[in-house]
């Protein structure tokens, strides 16, 4: 939705962009709903609030950089045994758990940012796949450090702000999860709504011409894969704390494909669609393999294959497109 | 210990060639075409079942049973393509990972409800079991087989490229798609055809792959990695590429695991990240 | 307004007698399996277990009905078990948690079952700390230490001095590794090299050639279930390893139904230690395989049969708390309880709450043109060793 004098006047574009919309205002109070509606099914909200936020930062690579990565688990992941072994030795607050392992994440994210700017295309995606199975290779062997296949025990978290239990209804749970994913999205929001977020499009678009214009790319792309992998990481610390428990799982190449697949169901770029799709994807799959524990596969790949024939550009895309439709019609 | 190292080698070579088979005609469309058809696996595992279907149920030996495990993969990609990927063709990488990616789950899942769960048993012929003796060495007969199923394909294909015009209309489109338009050559068709070609080696891959990685109705999630590794390592479009790639990919993965156990997986990703990182495009890619 | 109200409280209030008088006609159990990814056959095969067990003896026990929610973790994913314990109790009110394929998913139940206390039945994970996650929960499985560290001590008697040992290296491959190496170097037998193939191996002439060349009495080799024990059996044959001559010991998934298919005549010889086999020679076993065959059109397994003995825990246990549902009674009424199962004699350990049951070892035969794993020696009365080391 880029018009001429927008484009004049990129002030007045980002100025108008940071608006809040009344769309926006209902989606985010509705995440209030469950509280109310579903108390039952409040852990399986939180884990949809921590997807949304691992996919959330998938797409500041991907959607608004271009950077398509196989292994961003790899960051989740890291960060999820970072927190959970802080609780395991012997400092079980959440708070500065949090801040610990996105910190770690960050670290990693920074090391693997040299390298990451060095590449493209098809090399990009399967030298982020490699690194990612590697990490993971690497969390087997140390079985001593990570519990290995049977996961890391003994994750015991204190109470939040010293008076909420993590409980077994998933009261705090999704409290905190929500809360946590609401401030990154705030911070994603001004990230991309700012000359630094324009660039990175520019970026996306075309790599070759920025530094042309002015904008050194490698050190945007190195800026914002470390912020994407303190992002994930703090995703996986959350998933860490509000389950006690962490599992070789959390740096799969599994992991890494699913957040994918989420991110691109709900449409890259357009800063809701990591929280979208995981809302789709995780209660498609939930009521799926419910009904049929067995071929639930069945029913999500049909889905998949339904949003790109009829939504192309993803859940939001198609919506968008719908919305355009309908208003030159009027 | 050379006497071993000959032997590691050549199981690790027999690998190398059934990844080739698997991955030949996904570097080709691939750099053909960009379609980025991650349901390339999902044909090999049905030439798979089609084979212990023939072999197991109905009896056919398993020769007979491996052109119809090639064209029965063919024939079902020539539909996908018709009714699905077409579609697509103009569509972002995004997209086409997404539709091949839901491709994937579904034909998981209808194997899995036809098949069921278990690892699937093919029934080899006698004269193709056990091994022989060259040299002192214990050579596996099936894994000859598949040495020579494997440089047989690499002729016909190599010559067929070289020496057809349809050949040559495909180098064209992978070299330069604009301009093979532009001179009048049907890409799309070109395309379709080789994409059909490419998906029923695939299927002829899983098939022969029974014998050696077995075969279960995860195959299309299990392998998909390994292939795009091959082709991304060997370079898009590239039957050379795709050789060399898998050739080295199954050597080392087989040396690593002799030499140095304790490293075990970790050799063949490592090797790969190195690679790339040395040759981003691949072995035999082009930019 | 107020009349409206006060009726509406009151038909709510009936309505919620109703149904929590029905509820107590109930007994929920929440089923936690790995029904899709890839072991959901195993999961096929304990749900088969559960259905034969509830055919047989009916559905309602100690005067209530038992009702099965099922759920799926997809695969080795303890954070969704987790939550899928934890709405089983909060949403759908189970009176017990059973099932369990897959250790992590079995721990991160267990922390669940403690917390909520809640009865809890494993019917399969056999890494050997599980049962200590939670009071309430029993085991109707086995443990690795349980068959490998008897597997190395009857080695050692069998005549082997010196072994070679490759394992799958994660979890439950190590726990093989240490238990097959303790029971063997304990009774007085040299361990003269150990080697970890990566989880995910499909080609295994390499680590079999690295075998052959360090010349043992003996290979064992631990494997899970799979595509792999019928790749590695291939791999002993290609590289001319003769389980007649040298011996392949290993854990009864090397040689499972399935593998043997697979494996053909390269398994004759292969010497296993396991608790459950569809051959087991027994007046018990023999009805229960011909009722599983006739019910799903395939033999049972050792996840058939831990499903089965874990229902069986269940329905004696209500039968002695008079359908009292707390983890509590339940817990205790299963200790301590003896039975003969289709395995053979087993028991639930009062103190651990584990299987106590006898550990047999098979080797692989061809009977009347089948080839099959044949009973040919037993350890009766086998303890887990791991927690009975614990003590000490």
């Amino acid at each position: 939705m880029v018009t001429s004098s927008a484009v004049a006047e990129p002030q007045r574009y980002l100025e108008a962009q940071i608006r809040w919309r009344p769309v926006e205002i209902a989606f985010w109070l509705a995440t209030l709903l469950p509280f109310v509606l579903t108390p039952n099914y409040l852990v399986l909200a939180s884990q949809i609030a921590i997807t949304a936020l691992f996919a959330l930062s998938l797409d500041l690579i991907l959607g608004y950089a271009g950077i398509v990565s196989l292994g961003h688990a790899a960051y989740f992941g890291f960060a999820s045994y970072t927190a959970g072994l802080t609780a395991r030795w012997g400092w079980g607050e959440p708070l500065t758990g949090l801040v610990i392992a996105a910190a770690a994440a960050g670290v990693l994210g920074y090391l693997t940012s040299f390298i990451i700017v060095r590449f493209r295309h098809l090399a990009l995606i399967m030298i982020t796949l490699g690194l990612g199975l590697l990490l993971a290779e690497a969390a087997n062997s140390a079985s001593w450090l990570t519990g290995g296949a049977d996961g890391l025990q003994g994750v015991r978290m204190w109470k939040l702000f010293g008076v909420f239990q993590f409980d077994l209804y998933g009261t705090t749970a999704y409290t905190y999860s929500l809360a946590i994913l609401f401030v990154f999205f705030l911070v994603a929001r001004r990230l991309i709504n700012s000359p630094f977020g324009l660039a990175l499009r520019g970026i996306r678009e075309n790599a070759i011409r920025m530094p042309a214009i002015g904008a050194p790319s490698p050190a945007h792309i190195r800026k914002v894969y470390t912020i994407a992998a303190v992002m994930a990481g703090v995703a996986g610390a959350l998933l860490a704390q509000t389950t006690e428990t962490v599992s070789l799982e959390t740096l799969s190449f599994q992991r890494s494909a699913d957040v994918l697949v989420i991110l691109i169901l709900g449409g890259a770029g357009r800063l809701y669609g990591g929280l979208v799709g995981a809302i789709i994807y995780m209660v498609a799959r939930d009521q799926f393999s419910g009904i049929n524990p067995q071929y639930w596969y069945f029913w999500i790949g049909t889905l998949l294959v339904a949003v790109v024939i009829f939504l192309p550009n993803g859940i939001l895309g198609g919506a968008a497109r719908l919305v355009r439709s309908g208003r030159s019609r009027a | 210990m050379i006497a071993s190292a000959f032997g590691v080698l050549f199981d690790g070579f027999a690998y190398g060639m059934l990844l080739f088979i698997l991955s030949v005609g996904l570097s080709v469309t691939l750099g053909m075409m960009n379609f980025v058809n991650l349901a390339h696996c999902s044909f090999a595992m049905l030439g798979g079942f089609v084979t212990v279907t023939l072999t197991n149920e109905l009896g056919w030996p398993f020769l007979a049973s491996l052109p119809l495990a090639f064209l029965s993969a063919a024939l079902v990609s020539v539909a996908f393509e018709r009714v699905l990927y077409r579609r697509l063709y103009r569509a972002s990488d995004l997209d086409q990972c997404l539709l091949t990616i839901g491709i994937v789950f579904v034909s998981v899942a209808v194997a899995a409800y036809i098949y069921g769960t278990i690892q699937q048993p093919v029934n080899l012929p006698s004269y193709l079991r056990g091994s022989v003796s060259v040299w002192g060495q214990s050579l596996g007969v099936y894994r000859l087989f598949l040495i020579g199923v494997s440089i047989v394909i690499t002729a016909v294909l190599v010559a067929a490229l070289e020496y057809t015009r349809f050949g040559a209309k495909v180098r064209a489109a992978v070299d330069n798609q604009r301009m093979a338009r532009g001179l009048g050559i049907d890409v799309d068709r070109v395309f379709a055809v080789t994409f059909a070609l490419g998906s029923g080696l695939a299927g002829l891959g899983g098939a022969l792959a029974i014998e050696i990685v077995g075969l279960d109705h995860a195959f299309a999630f299990t392998y998909l990695i390994y292939v795009l590794i091959v082709v991304a390592v060997g370079g898009l479009g590239s039957i050379a590429g795709s050789f060399v790639a898998a050739s080295l990919l199954g050597i080392s993965d087989m040396a690593g695991k002799y030499y140095f156990p304790e490293l075990g997986a970790f050799l063949i990703y490592f090797v790969m990240v190195a690679l790339l990182m040395w040759r981003p495009v691949g072995l035999f890619g082009r930019r | 307004m107020r009349k409206t109200l006060v009726a509406f409280a009151n038909i709510a209030a009936a309505i919620l007698a109703v149904t929590s008088a029905q509820a107590q006609q109930t007994i929920k159990v929440g089923v936690i399996l790995a029904y899709s990814g890839q072991f959901a056959d195993p999961s096929a095969q304990m749900d088969n277990g559960i259905k034969l067990y509830m055919k047989q003896h009916g559905d309602t026990v100690a005067g209530k009905k038992i009702e099965l929610i099922r759920k799926d973790t997809g695969g080795i994913a303890p954070d969704i078990a987790k939550r899928l314990a934890q709405e089983l109790i909060v949403r759908d009110n189970v009176d017990m948690l059973v099932g369990f394929a897959l250790t992590p998913n079995a721990l991160a139940a267990g922390d669940v079952s403690a917390q909520a206390k809640k009865f809890m039945v494993n019917m399969n994970a056999a890494t050997a700390i599980i049962t200590t996650k939670s009071p309430y929960m029993v085991r109707t499985s086995f443990t690795v230490p349980q068959l490998n560290q008897t597997l190395g001590s009857w080695a050692y008697k069998s005549g082997i001095r010196k072994a070679y040992t490759m394992v799958s290296d994660f979890g439950p491959g190590h726990d093989g590794e240490a238990a097959f190496h303790k029971g063997f170097k304990d009774a007085g037998g040299e361990v003269i090299g150990a080697a970890r193939y990566p989880v995910a191996n499909q080609d295994f002439s390499a680590f079999v050639q690295r075998a052959k060349d360090a010349n043992a009495d003996a290979i064992y080799i631990w494997t899970p279930g799979g595509p792999q024990p019928a790749a590695i059996g291939k791999a002993l044959a290609e590289r001319g390893i003769d389980p007649k001559k040298t011996k392949v010991l290993g854990q009864g998934e090397l040689t499972s139904e399935d593998a043997l298919k697979n494996m053909g005549e390269a398994g004759l010889g292969i010497i296993t230690a396991f608790h459950y086999d569809y051959n087991h020679q027994s007046a018990m076993n023999a009805a229960f395989v011909k009722s599983y065959k006739d019910a799903f059109g395939r033999n049972p397994d050792m996840f058939s049969a831990g499903a089965f003995d874990g229902m069986h825990v269940i329905y004696e246990a209500l039968k002695k708390t008079g359908g009292k549902t707390d983890g509590e009674s339940l817990v205790d009424a299963a200790k301590g309880m003896n039975w003969e199962s289709p395995r053979g004699p087993m028991t639930i350990d009062p103190e651990t709450r584990d299987v106590i049951q006898t550990v047999y070892i098979r080797r692989v035969e061809k009977v009347g043109g089948q080839i099959v794993n044949v009973e040919f020696d037993k350890v009766e009365n086998v303890k887990d060793p791991f927690k009975a080391g614990m003590k000490n």
